[in-house]
Order: C-alpha cells, then sequence, then structure tokens
C-alpha cells in the first residue's frame, strides 16, 4: 500500500478545501504518514467474508410520513449568515459549475 | 445553610420538591461557585446567568403555587457546546462556528427544558469532539480540578470538569470514542454512553454519525439515571433513534446499591488491561473486581481478539464521517467567513476552513478524505466497517458468557498538559480501552474506582452491556459505587482539593 | 473556446458513424414534503421560506426518509420493468457547491431502489424501440444559485445569491443503458423517450413533468463509433468517447442537441481530432453546446452509505400491491384504445398529437360513440383550439358537454348543423349545449305537417324535380331537400324531408 506523501496531503487538502501553508503541509505530512501506516493494519483482517457494518444497530425502513411540518422564518434561516441580499445567502463569484 | 453545589443532584432535587430549596438559591450557589473558580478551571465556554435564573424563577414559582413538577425541575445542569441550544451561542468548541447562535433546540435540549433544569452555560470541548484532552479546543484547554496543570480528559473535559469542580450537579457530554467515559474517569466523576440510538442525535453537532451518542454525565451513579431517564428515548427526528422505552436505569441503580449482585456474571476483557496499563490503575481496577465479587458477582475472563484492531478502524472510521460531516462549515450560511474581497467562494472556503479548523481537525478530515476516495476505500474505511463486524462478534460471544465485561476505563491517569500534544498517534492510545463500545454500538459506563496510589490520580472503572441493555451498567455500577464510598468512608470527589483561592 | 464548433450534417456524419446515446432523466416527485425533512414542496415561495434546520444543513440536523417518496420511487421503477432491490441504502455524494447546503447529497450510489429494466418507446410511424433501463435511484435535489452581475450567467457573475427553497426536494434519476442501433433515428428516439417517460411520470401521478418548470429535467449522453463495414459486427466495434450535455430544457431541444453534438463530434473524428469525454452545456439561444469548464481531474465524490439513513427494505408484499395500483403503458393504452375506436394509425396519430386522447375517452365513457367523440374533438374544437391559440383541455367544454350534444343529435332533437350552433353556444359561455338549444330554440322541425307544407311549396316552386324522380332521378330530390332546409333555417330533419318528397313522388328508394 502506497505511504501518504506531501503531494497526496495537497491534493487531499484541495478536495477538502482547507487551505494549506508549506509550514502546514511540511508538519502534517509527516502526522498523517504514520497515521496511515497504523491503521492501515485493518485490511489484515478484513476478509472477504466479512460483511461490512455501517449501522451498528440493525434496523430498517425508518421513515416519516409525507406531512409538512412548519419551516424555520426566511429571519431564522438567514440569522447565522455572515452575508445576507434579497432574502438569500450571498457568496463571492462561482468559478466552478453545478455536478 | 447548605452548600447546594456539594450535594448530588437526587439530593438537590428532594430538597426543591419538600421545599427546603429554592430552585434560584441552588442556581445561584452555582453561578457563584462558577464566578469563583471557573477562571483556572475553564470548564465553561458561555455562562447563562440570565436563562439559568430565569428559569429557576418560574420553576420556584409554578411550584409554591402547587403545579406538578417533573422530577428534576429547578436542578441546574451544564451542557457540552455540543449540543444545539436555541438563543445560546453553539461552537463545538471550534472558531469556525464562534458567536454561532442556533435558530433551534436539539431534541435533548428540548427535553432538558421540558424537565425544567435551569441551563447554566455551554461547556468546554475538544475542537468538534476531536481529541482526549480538550487541548484542541480553539478557546484554550480546560483544567483538571485535581490539578490544574493536567487535561481534564477528552472530548468532553468542560463536563467533566464543572462536575469535578462542582460547578453542576449534572452535565451532558457526548461519547464518540470515549469522550464521556475517559474525561469521567481521570476526574473521579460518572460518565455513561447509551446504546447506539439511546439518545437522540438531532441537535447533536455531528463528528462520526455511526458512532456519536449523547449522554449523562454526574458524580453518582444514581444521578447519571435520573438524567439520562430525561434526555433518552425515541425521536421521530433522529431515524436512528431507538424505538423502544429508556432501559429502566434508575430502578436498577436502586436495586444496585440495595440489592447487591448475586447471580451476575461479569467478565474481564483480557485485552483491555495489562501492559500499557499505568500500575494505580490496574491495583484500583483489580480491587474494584474484589469488591464486586463482594457484592456476590461472578468474575471471569474473556478474550476479545479483535480489539487489537479497534483502535484502527476507529481511526478510518471516524475520520471518514467527519470528514463529510465538517463539509458543512463552509462559509455560506453559518459560522466563520474568511473574505479577502476579491476572491472566487473556492477560495473564500478554503480560506475560512483553514482560518477555522485546528490542527487536529485538519488532520483527521484530511485522513477521512484519503480513506474514502477513489481506489482507497476498500483498503481504508471498506476495511474498517468490516472490523466493526468482527468486533459486534466478540462482543456478541463474550456477553453469551457474561451480563457484563469490565475493564480500566483508560490505561493511565490524568497526564500533564502539553504533555501527549506533540504526537497525535500517543493521544489516540487514550481511548483504546473505550473504542470498542462505540464501534459495536453498545452501553459503557466509567465510574471512580478510587484513586492511583503513585499520585493520587481518579481511576475510572469501566463496564460494558449488551446493546439495549443500559440499565446493567447501572446495577453493577451502583453496586460498585456503593462498595467504594463504604470503604473509604465517602465518595472520592471528597478528596478533590479546594480551588477557591487557586492560581 | 468559443468560435462556433464545425459541424457536419447530421445525416452526412451518420452515414460515416454509428451513434450511441444514453438519456438520464430526473423527475421532480410531487410529494407534499421534501425527501428527508418536512419542509413543503411547492414551487414559488419566497427565497429561504421553505426551509428548516435539516435541509439548511445547520450543524446538529439530521434527515428521515419521506415514506411516500420511496412509494413514488418504487412505483416508477416497477412501471420501467425495474426490479425492486430487497435493501438498499442511501449513500452520501461528496462535493462542495453553494447550493448544496450540507456540501454532500444524500443520494443512491450503487445500491439503487430501481434497477434493470425495459421500456417500449413507439415512434410517431409506429416503431417500437425497448430502451433499456440501468437504474432509477432516489436522490435530493439542490438549492438554486442565482447569478448578479456580467449577463446573469455563471461567467463574468460578481457575487451569487442563495436559495435552499428547491434543496432537499424528492428527485428519482432515471439513467438508460446505452442505446445502439438507431443510427439516424437516434435523435427521435431520444426525444420519443423523454416524451414517453413524462407521460409515465404523470399517469402515475408522482409527478407533474413539465420541462419547462423543471420538474422533468434530462441530460444526454452521445458518442460516435467507427461504422461497421458490410459483414462487419458493429458491436464488436468499442463505444468512443462521449460527451454529457446538459440544460436541455425541452424536447425539441433534446433533438437539437442531438443534431449538434453528432455534428460535432462528426467533425472532429472526421479530421482526425479526438473527442474530449467532457459536460457540455445546450444553448437554446445559438443552438450549440459549449463546453462546461475543464477541471483538472473528475471530481472525487468519495460515496460512503449515508449513517443517518437507514435501510429501505420493502416488503414483497407490499412491491406487488404497488404493482397493482400501475396504470397502463401509455403505448399500450393508446394501442387498446384505438382498436376499441376502430380508428386507423393516422387517425390515432393525430389524435396522440393533438393530446386529444385523454379528452375522447372520456366522452367515450360518457356514452358517446368513439367516431362521434374523435369527430367533435379533432373537427371543430381543434379548430377553435387552434384559432384561439390555446391547448384542446384549455377550451371551456369538457367531454360530458359533448356527449350531452352528442345524444341531442342522435335523438334527432338536433341535426349537426345545429350542434355546431350550439357548441358554440357554449364555447361562448352560455351555457351547456341543452341550455344553447333551448335558450336559442334550437330544434329540428320534425313535424311532419309542417314540412309536408314546406315540401310542397319548394316542389312549387321546382316543378320539374317530381318528374326527374319519378323518372329514375332520385338525386333531384337535394335540391327539395336543400331548399326546405333554406326555408326552415337548416331545423328541418334532412331525412325526413327527403322520404316525404320521395313518398310525394311515389317513389321508394
Amino acid at each position: 500500500m502506497a505511504t501518504l506523501d506531501r503531494a497526496d496531503v495537497a491534493r487531499l487538502a484541495a478536495l477538502a478545501r482547507i487551505d494549506l501553508s508549506d509550514a502546514d503541509l511540511d508538519r502534517l505530512s509527516g502526522q498523517l504518514a504514520a497515521i496511515v501506516d497504523a491503521v492501515a493494519t485493518v485490511a489484515e483482517v478484513a476478509g472477504e467474508d466479512v460483511p461490512a457494518t455501517s449501522h451498528p444497530i440493525p434496523m430498517a425502513n425508518v421513515t416519516r410520513p409525507d406531512e409538512v411540518r412548519a419551516s424555520l422564518t426566511q429571519e431564522e434561516a438567514l440569522s447565522g449568515a455572515p452575508a445576507v441580499e434579497d432574502g438569500r445567502f450571498r457568496v463571492p463569484q462561482i468559478l466552478g459549475e453545478e455536478a | 445553610m447548605s452548600d447546594w453545589t456539594r450535594r448530588t443532584a437526587l439530593e438537590i432535587a428532594d430538597a426543591l420538591a419538600a421545599g427546603e430549596a429554592t430552585s434560584e438559591e441552588v442556581v445561584t450557589a452555582h453561578l457563584d461557585r462558577i464566578a469563583a473558580v471557573d477562571g483556572p478551571v475553564h470548564a465553561f465556554l458561555h455562562v447563562d446567568a440570565d436563562g439559568a435564573l430565569a428559569e429557576a424563577r418560574a420553576v420556584d414559582a409554578e411550584r409554591k403555587a402547587g403545579a406538578e413538577l417533573p422530577r428534576l425541575a429547578g436542578v441546574p445542569i451544564a451542557v457540552k457546546d455540543v449540543l444545539v441550544t436555541r438563543g445560546l451561542p453553539t461552537t463545538a468548541g471550534s472558531r469556525i462556528l464562534e458567536g454561532w447562535v442556533p435558530p433551534y433546540d436539539g431534541t435533548a435540549t428540548r427535553r432538558l427544558r421540558a424537565a425544567r433544569m435551569p441551563i447554566l452555560g455551554k461547556t468546554n470541548m475538544d475542537e468538534f469532539a476531536m481529541g482526549s484532552s480538550t487541548e484542541h479546543s480553539g478557546y484554550g484547554p480546560t483544567h483538571n480540578p485535581w490539578d490544574l496543570d493536567r487535561i481534564p480528559g477528552g472530548s468532553g473535559g468542560g463536563s467533566a470538569a464543572a462536575l469535578a469542580a462542582f460547578e453542576a450537579p449534572l452535565a451532558i457530554g457526548s461519547d464518540t470514542g470515549g469522550s464521556i467515559r475517559q474525561p469521567a474517569a481521570v476526574t473521579g466523576t460518572v460518565g455513561v454512553k447509551p446504546t447506539y440510538g439511546g439518545v437522540s442525535r438531532y441537535g447533536v453537532i455531528a463528528l462520526a454519525s455511526s458512532l456519536d451518542q449523547l449522554g449523562p454525565c454526574a458524580r453518582t451513579v444514581e444521578d447519571a439515571a435520573l438524567l439520562h431517564e430525561v434526555i433518552g428515548g425515541h425521536d421521530p427526528m433522529d431515524a436512528t433513534s431507538l424505538d423502544e422505552p429508556v432501559p429502566p436505569v434508575v430502578d436498577a441503580a436502586r436495586r444496585g446499591r440495595e440489592d447487591g449482585l448475586k447471580g451476575v456474571k461479569v467478565a474481564v476483557v483480557k485485552e483491555l488491561g495489562g501492559e500499557g496499563y499505568q500500575e494505580g490503575v490496574a491495583q484500583r481496577f483489580a480491587e474494584s473486581l474484589d469488591h464486586l465479587r463482594a457484592a456476590g458477582a461472578e468474575v471471569v475472563e474473556v478474550s476479545c481478539p479483535s480489539f487489537a484492531y479497534a483502535l484502527a478502524a476507529y481511526y478510518l472510521i471516524l475520520p471518514s464521517e467527519a470528514s463529510s460531516n465538517l463539509a458543512k462549515y463552509d462559509s455560506v450560511r453559518f459560522g466563520l467567513r474568511v473574505d479577502d474581497g476579491g476572491s472566487t467562494v473556492e477560495r473564500v472556503m478554503a480560506a475560512t476552513r483553514a482560518a477555522g479548523f485546528g490542527d487536529e481537525v485538519k488532520r483527521r478530515v484530511i485522513l477521512g478524505t484519503y480513506a474514502l476516495s477513489a481506489g482507497y476505500y476498500d483498503a481504508y474505511y471498506g476495511s474498517a466497517q468490516k472490523v466493526r463486524t468482527l468486533i459486534q462478534r466478540d462482543f456478541a460471544a463474550a456477553f453469551a458468557s457474561a451480563d457484563v465485561l469490565v475493564s480500566p476505563t483508560c490505561p493511565t491517569t490524568a497526564f500533564k498538559l502539553g504533555e501527549q500534544l506533540d504526537d497525535p498517534l500517543t493521544m489516540y492510545l487514550n481511548d483504546v480501552a473505550t473504542i470498542p463500545a462505540n464501534l459495536a454500538g453498545v452501553p459503557g459506563m466509567s465510574l471512580p474506582a478510587g484513586l492511583a496510589p503513585e499520585n493520587g490520580l481518579p481511576v475510572g472503572f469501566q463496564i460494558l452491556a449488551p446493546a439495549r441493555a443500559d440499565d446493567r451498567l447501572y446495577r453493577v455500577g451502583a453496586a460498585l459505587e456503593a462498595a467504594l464510598d463504604a470503604k473509604r468512608g465517602g465518595p472520592v470527589l471528597a478528596g478533590v482539593p479546594d480551588l477557591e483561592g487557586a492560581k | 473556446m468559443s468560435a462556433a464548433d464545425k459541424l457536419l450534417g447530421y445525416e452526412e456524419a451518420l452515414e460515416a458513424f454509428d451513434p450511441v446515446f444514453g438519456i438520464e432523466v430526473h423527475v421532480e416527485l410531487n410529494t407534499k414534503t421534501k425527501m428527508f425533512c418536512g419542509c413543503a414542496n411547492e414551487f414559488g415561495a419566497e427565497p429561504n421560506t421553505q426551509v428548516c434546520p435539516v435541509c439548511l444543513g445547520l450543524p446538529g440536523s439530521m434527515p428521515v426518509t419521506n415514506e411516500k417518496a420511496v412509494e413514488s420511487a418504487i412505483r416508477l421503477g416497477l412501471a420501467l420493468g425495474c426490479s425492486i432491490r430487497e435493501s438498499s441504502r442511501f449513500a452520501r455524494k461528496n462535493y462542495f457547491y453553494p447550493d448544496l447546503a450540507k456540501d454532500y447529497q444524500i443520494s443512491q450510489y450503487d445500491e439503487p431502489t430501481s434497477y434493470e429494466g425495459a421500456i417500449d418507446v413507439v415512434l410517431d410511424d409506429g416503431t417500437t424501440v425497448t430502451i433499456g433501463i440501468e437504474r432509477a435511484h432516489i436522490e435530493e435535489d439542490a438549492g438554486k444559485n442565482t447569478h448578479v452581475g456580467g449577463t446573469g450567467g455563471i461567467q463574468g457573475a460578481d457575487h451569487s445569491l442563495v436559495d435552499y427553497n428547491r434543496g432537499g426536494v424528492p428527485l428519482v434519476e432515471i439513467v438508460t443503458k446505452p442505446i445502439t442501433g438507431v443510427g439516424v433515428r437516434t435523435a427521435e428516439v431520444a426525444r420519443a423517450y423523454v416524451a414517453t417517460i413524462r407521460d409515465l411520470v404523470r399517469a402515475l401521478g408522482i409527478s407533474d413533468g413539465r420541462m419547462e418548470q423543471g420538474s422533468l429535467r434530462a441530460d444526454v449522453n452521445l458518442s460516435l463509433r467507427a461504422k461497421a463495414a458490410p459483414g462487419e459486427d458493429q458491436d464488436a466495434i468499442p463505444f468512443g468517447k462521449r460527451s454529457e450535455t446538459k440544460n436541455v430544457n425541452s424536447l425539441r431541444a433534446i433533438e437539437r442537441a442531438i443534431h449538434h453534438e453528432v455534428g460535432r463530434q462528426a467533425a472532429l473524428l472526421a479530421a482526425g481530432k479526438p473527442v474530449v469525454q467532457e459536460t457540455r452545456h445546450w444553448h437554446e439561444d445559438t443552438n450549440s453546446t459549449t463546453p462546461g469548464r475543464s477541471k483538472e481531474e473528475a471530481e472525487d465524490y468519495r460515496y460512503f452509505p449515508e449513517p443517518d439513513l437507514l435501510p429501505i427494505e420493502p416488503s414483497k408484499e407490499w412491491v406487488e400491491e404497488l404493482r397493482a395500483t400501475l396504470p397502463e403503458h401509455p403505448a399500450k393504452r393508446r394501442a387498446r384504445l384505438q382498436e376499441e375506436w376502430a380508428l386507423s394509425d393516422l387517425e390515432m396519430r393525430d389524435a396522440v398529437a393533438a393530446d386529444a386522447v385523454d379528452l375522447i375517452e372520456e366522452t367515450v365513457a360518457a356514452g358517446t360513440a368513439a367516431q362521434a367523440a374523435r369527430k367533435w374533438w379533432m373537427g371543430e374544437l381543434a379548430r377553435t383550439a387552434k384559432e384561439q391559440g390555446i391547448e384542446l383541455a384549455d377550451l371551456p367544454v369538457r367531454p360530458h358537454d359533448i356527449a350531452e350534444l352528442q345524444v341531442l343529435v342522435d335523438t334527432g332533437a338536433i341535426n349537426d348543423k345545429l350542434a355546431r350552433q350550439a357548441l358554440a353556444g357554449t364555447l361562448a359561455g352560455e351555457g351547456s349545449p341543452a341550455t344553447v338549444v333551448e335558450k336559442r330554440g334550437l330544434a329540428v322541425v320534425s313535424d311532419d305537417s309542417a314540412l309536408e307544407a314546406a315540401v310542397d311549396e319548394a316542389l312549387a316552386a321546382q316543378p320539374d324535380v317530381l318528374a326527374k324522380i319519378k323518372d329514375g332521378k332520385i338525386q333531384a330530390a337535394g335540391a327539395i331537400v336543400g331548399a326546405v332546409m333554406k326555408a326552415t333555417k337548416g331545423q328541418a330533419d334532412a331525412g325526413r324531408v327527403r322520404e316525404i318528397i320521395l313518398k310525394r313522388a311515389g317513389v321508394e328508394e
């Protein structure tokens, strides 16, 4: 298994939308590589015949009826917003595009 | 006049019901205590004196008018800042949520309010609950009341310290890998992680959705049980919450204290002990087993070999789910925005998260992003989920031959602030005994086992029960607590240093 | 690059290349509430007034699945001939975008609710093409970005504003298998497929299915490969690189976008240049596609099972109950009706094209003979609707009005000409046909003495007619009939008049 290198960390940080300075990259890369090495041991016991557990307590079909509940008011919805315009959340220019 | 800060929640509740005190008196006493000692302790991020007193006065008025009130009405409580409280700032210990005032209450908050419990304030925590020492809080660490140079445990160090410093009789914590139990252990208090789904997660700021649970923190087992019954139970707003009644935990605590443990089978988990465990921790643990035997329990040993992989699985599953849960902190709808005025939203997002998240959060988010990424999923996240299955199987096998499993809660007593900050892996080892329960979803409790002889610091005793059998924790815990209190002539917290006049 | 792409002509291109295409349709469900919270699922509210902690992605919020959305998704899957998964988990699709409140979308990844189906699409000329369905899965919609400054589009905008009212609305995404072997009919088939899906979701009652309102959205994937030489197996030739075209907002745009992409890709390939696998956007105004912003690498969505939601495990009994609620396949229904109504292929096609089938069916259900019902809706009413520039369904006349009208004709109370007058009255808002007939005094004169008098008068005016009829020229009677109709302002029973004339002439028909 490949270990995690500085370039990987830079790429992952970008994917996770976290700016990292060079100093950050240096500091975190070493730590992360060590952690990855430590946790990679899970593959040793994860046999093909072992099913994965995604939910610790097995349950199924938990749903709710299609009935309207009170929403927040517009004021409440916008209450934490850093920037508001016309009842909407204002964000700077978007570079990318909708998936 | 009684010092209300030294009483248990049960004693306070009884006194209020009997008219021997008013809630306003009790709350005032606690606010005074907080003012006196929280400078050095720093358990609280926000104190809501006005709100707590207003509720206290309302409860007093209603009680005077003869209204029927819930059991814990008027008993004050501290709330870990991971639980959303409408109108009170909620930060999850992070700068990225500095100043955020939620427009809604979490379900547990609503239940506390319905129980008429004045909320003293929000307690400190490792940022987004990632940590074992509260040193990763964006607002500075909390100090252990037993020794202010030491950590109070984490991530819920604030709640545990508030209890140990007598700033609150009850507290709410959350436990993802031990964040209630380990702080309880190193502060000489009681903390319970309920069965996964036993307490609603609606309004609990998510760290790892398949591991997180909110739980009760107190100074006694019975107090924890009373609080457990207030916050527990089904919630339609949380699809993973159990659609079943809360196990009869208060009743179980009483039975444990009064009736002993005849017929109860207790199993020591071989893998959760031995090398790496501090001598005083092992000693107090062994003595506690003797007390359980004396109370009538049979003590055996079981082996859970897959627990050796629990830490690795945990530090894959948690970061993976966290990397997704923390994506919402993106500067758009709430929280911090770092905007240089000429940027794109992509740049603002990245700059905001860089400024708002601390190092541990960044580490785990990046690790989680890696573990989920294309080509790596099977080896990391996928494999970790399989280890989870193995751990559940080991628990199932163990519970086939015992009613509860026991271990020391954590390998050491409280270490010094700063001691483990340089090496994340060392810090992770603090959770080695508590993590398996979260992976399997089973409930766990930590209660004081005494003080380690070598340094006089608290040691924690952990009890684990099968899923949905939370009451067993309280029965066994109450029995042990009664025996230990009897042995030393009082609760362990009688030995905590006097904080007033400290620093 | 934005200069117009070089294009080959559609037919020309498909002489050299073989097209392969696929369609992804997003169906917005018409449930009362959103997919994972109880906010109202309604169009047109003030921004950010149909939001709650869940669909706003506030810290601490948690989703809970809408049971009606699951039911609708399963019914859609069944109608598409799919198998329904015994156990399906939701999954998180992780990416950052301002309109995505949690910065992940709850969707389904490798466990879609419905999979492996097929649906027949009937083209205008009656040809049937079977479209393979890969999967139909449930997901939630994102909010809406509005771009401010610049031209209003995303490029050159100064900033953007986000409204999360639409965020969390339930969607079912239907993905076809690659469709091959239809050659030059590709555009036609694609259009017909989307129209079929539209009809289906409306017939199921699970969506408005209106592309112009966004409750039905289509993305078109297209690639070209070399055309097989005679004797060569076309399917042995691997697929080429495909483009995905988004923003295709109407049936017409689907055809045009395919024409454009075929031409564009063929021009590249013919010039020896490669086709780039990319997302493109359709522009209605320029009738072309442009590339999306190129990304350095494909987005890694890091799918994993949604831990906050439990698996959906529909019981076999429930699935069968839902299967029993399915409406007839639109094409099968049309074939059955055509046979019941004894219409020719052309007559049926015209009725379909005019959106008259439902109206005719309702009229027949009200008691009218099929031919008569068709005649009214496809004749007088279709003409009127066209003149007024509106849809047939928007005329102020209902099937039961037509049924009432035809009863009046069938019983002889009025004739065809009077019926048209009555209908005109109904369209003008004077009331039901029976009301109009009464108000206006429209009635066929069938009183024999009155008719005999009128006939005699007409015969007197044209004396030679009687002799002609006796002579064997029965058709000469027509002139008298015409005269009598004129004299009675069209209210005579023409058949009876004719009988009387022949009787006068002493002739049997």
